[in-house]
């Protein structure tokens, strides 16, 4: 078998309304990589494009895409599997390369949420659960999230200020990541305080300051075979692992509410693959579209034992100078959710701190990152083990 | 030849409706006589909840109806204060899940429980329920 290489990775700054078109947003994500991997249209065999569909009014972006960034002859398609979107994306490029059918793939990862509003995209985003026999209730990606956390607090005795803790070291982090969409600094105090906006019920247990943001913003990851990569990177990062797994899409089909099935099966193949364990992964990003998303990461991954991501996050193990740190570039709660741009944005996270690129949240010497996107309620759960 | 009328009653599921047509479209006619019903594969046993035209551990579609009866436990469940478009006249709700052991049951919590009466792994039954835009659905109550 042969490797399969990172050789660039680019991504538009996060931003709450984006004063331009889908093709005009998803150049710049290009753009960035292109650069980064200092190569030319040329050079790539062919385009993946990823995003949830209905937020913008474009069917099959794909074509659009090629054709705005120069990729046409060359082959392209659009892949989805809603806020994992991008993640599934680099999984068909590492196929697609390492079966030795393209050189070179580009993942173009792309939303614009600003198109609609913010009660529309509630309902878009509970549309990506069961329509037939779920939505007709009134879902909402928030309340199925807060299930989990009911459900894990009932059991492992967790609480909403075990919770608040995760707000706040991503908000540590967001603040210094210029292309984060939430810049401000969150403390316990406002999450407790009734009178503060983000102490705000959304859908029981989970507040405002529990939930992301929603976000306009694009993200691209250029994939390449051994030889490219050492002809034309310095400091190529190898794709070690990549593990996927569904779950059933309602609730009904599931026996676990405490943690993400799917996140599980995913990470058990991605170790086995990249020949590793949890304990090797020295930086990590993990998909906190909610603060309990994040809790429920740790265990599912093996940073935790279930039920004790809690005390993880109260001795501060997961912020920057931790055994095990995570989401130091603000992760969704700060950075914002771009639903098919995230995973391609979490990824180049992973990529620069694994070259030493990171800057002012660059983790000390790591060998071993990791990368957790999860689509829609556990129903696509992607892990993704990147190395020096 | 005359073009068949489509089967829509699916349309009167929930609040708002997302589907029209579906070969379990029964369920509606169950809804209506205040009966929650799922669907049992009479070839290999299997109950499903929602109903299934098919079933998925033998591939058969030979399928009989059956009542929801009887109690589930309280698996998890949560209280929105926002809600999605075409929602907002029935805030606030709970949705919940309940387990009846062979199959689960998704919806919603009767409005008329006082929160701090609903605690996780209480026992709740199924009752049909007709909205005020006179649309249908089912809901958790206290048995
Ligand atoms: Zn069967």
């Amino acid at each position: 078998m042969g490797k399969v290489a990172i050789i660039g990775v680019g991504q538009s700054a996060f931003v709450r309304q984006y004063p331009g078109s889908i093709r005009e947003l998803a150049f710049e994500g290009f753009k960035d990589a292109m650069k980064d991997a200092q190569i030319t249209t040329k050079d790539i065999g062919a385009s993946v494009v990823c995003s949830a569909p209905e937020y913008d009014k474009q069917r099959s972006p794909a074509g659009v895409f090629a054709e705005y960034m120069g990729l046409n002859p060359q082959p392209t398609f659009y892949v989805e599997s809603l806020c994992s979107s991008s993640s599934t994306g680099v999984r068909l490029a590492y196929s697609l390369v390492e079966s030795g059918l393209h050189d070179v793939v580009a993942v173009i990862g792309f939303q614009k949420m600003s198109e609609i509003s913010s009660a529309e995209t509630q309902e878009r985003m509970g549309r990506g659960a069961d329509i037939q026999w779920e939505s007709p209730f009134g879902t909402m990606m928030p309340a199925y999230y807060a299930m989990y956390a009911r459900a894990h607090m009932e059991k492992y005795g967790t609480t909403p200020d075990d919770l608040s803790l995760i707000r706040v070291k991503a908000s540590t982090y967001g603040q210094l990541n210029e292309k984060a969409v939430y810049r401000k600094p969150v403390t316990s105090e406002m999450l407790s305080d009734p009178e503060n906006r983000m102490a705000g019920p959304v859908s029981s247990p989970l507040r405002v300051g529990d939930c992301c943001a929603n976000a306009d913003g694009s993200s691209c990851i250029i994939v390449a075979n051994e030889e490219k990569a050492k002809a034309f990177c310095k400091k190529p990062v190898w794709i070690m692992g990549v593990g996927a797994a569904t779950a059933s899409v309602n609730l009904t089909g599931r026996d676990l509410f405490t943690g993400l099935k799917a996140a599980t099966q995913a990470a058990d193949q991605a170790y086995k693959m990249a020949g590793i364990t949890a304990k090797d992964v020295d930086v990590a990003e993990v998909h906190d579209c909610f603060t309990i998303a994040e809790m429920m990461a740790y265990e599912n991954l093996g940073f935790a034992e279930p039920g004790e991501g809690k005390e993880l996050i109260q001795s501060k193990e997961t912020y920057k100078e931790g055994s095990i740190p995570v989401n130091v570039d603000g992760g969704l709660l700060s950075k914002g959710h771009p639903i098919g741009a995230t995973g391609g944005s979490q990824i180049r996270t992973i990529v620069l701190q694994l070259r030493d690129e990171a800057g002012d949240i660059q983790v000390k010497d790591p060998q071993i990152g990791l990368v957790h996107n999860i689509g829609g309620v556990g129903i696509y759960g992607n892990v993704t083990v990147l190395g020096r | 030849m005359g073009k068949k009328e489509a089967d829509i009653r699916l349309n009167k599921f929930g609040t708002v409706s997302f589907a029209a047509t579906t070969k379990v479209n029964d369920f509606i006619d169950y809804l209506e006589k205040d009966k929650v019903a799922g669907t049992k594969c009479k070839d290999c046993g299997l109950a499903f909840f929602p109903p299934r035209a098919d079933c998925c551990q033998c591939l058969s579609d030979n399928t009989e109806w059956f009542e929801v009866s009887g109690t589930g436990k309280l698996v998890t469940y949560s209280k929105l204060k926002f809600a999605p478009v075409g929602f907002d006249q029935d805030l606030p709700y709970a949705i919940a899940l309940l387990d009846y052991g062979d199959y689960k049951v998704f919806g919603r919590i009767s409005g008329e429980i006082p929160d701090d009466d609903i605690k996780i792994g209480m026992e709740m039954k199924t009752v049909a329920n007709r909205l005020p835009n006179e649309q249908l659905n089912y809901i958790f109550q206290k048995p």
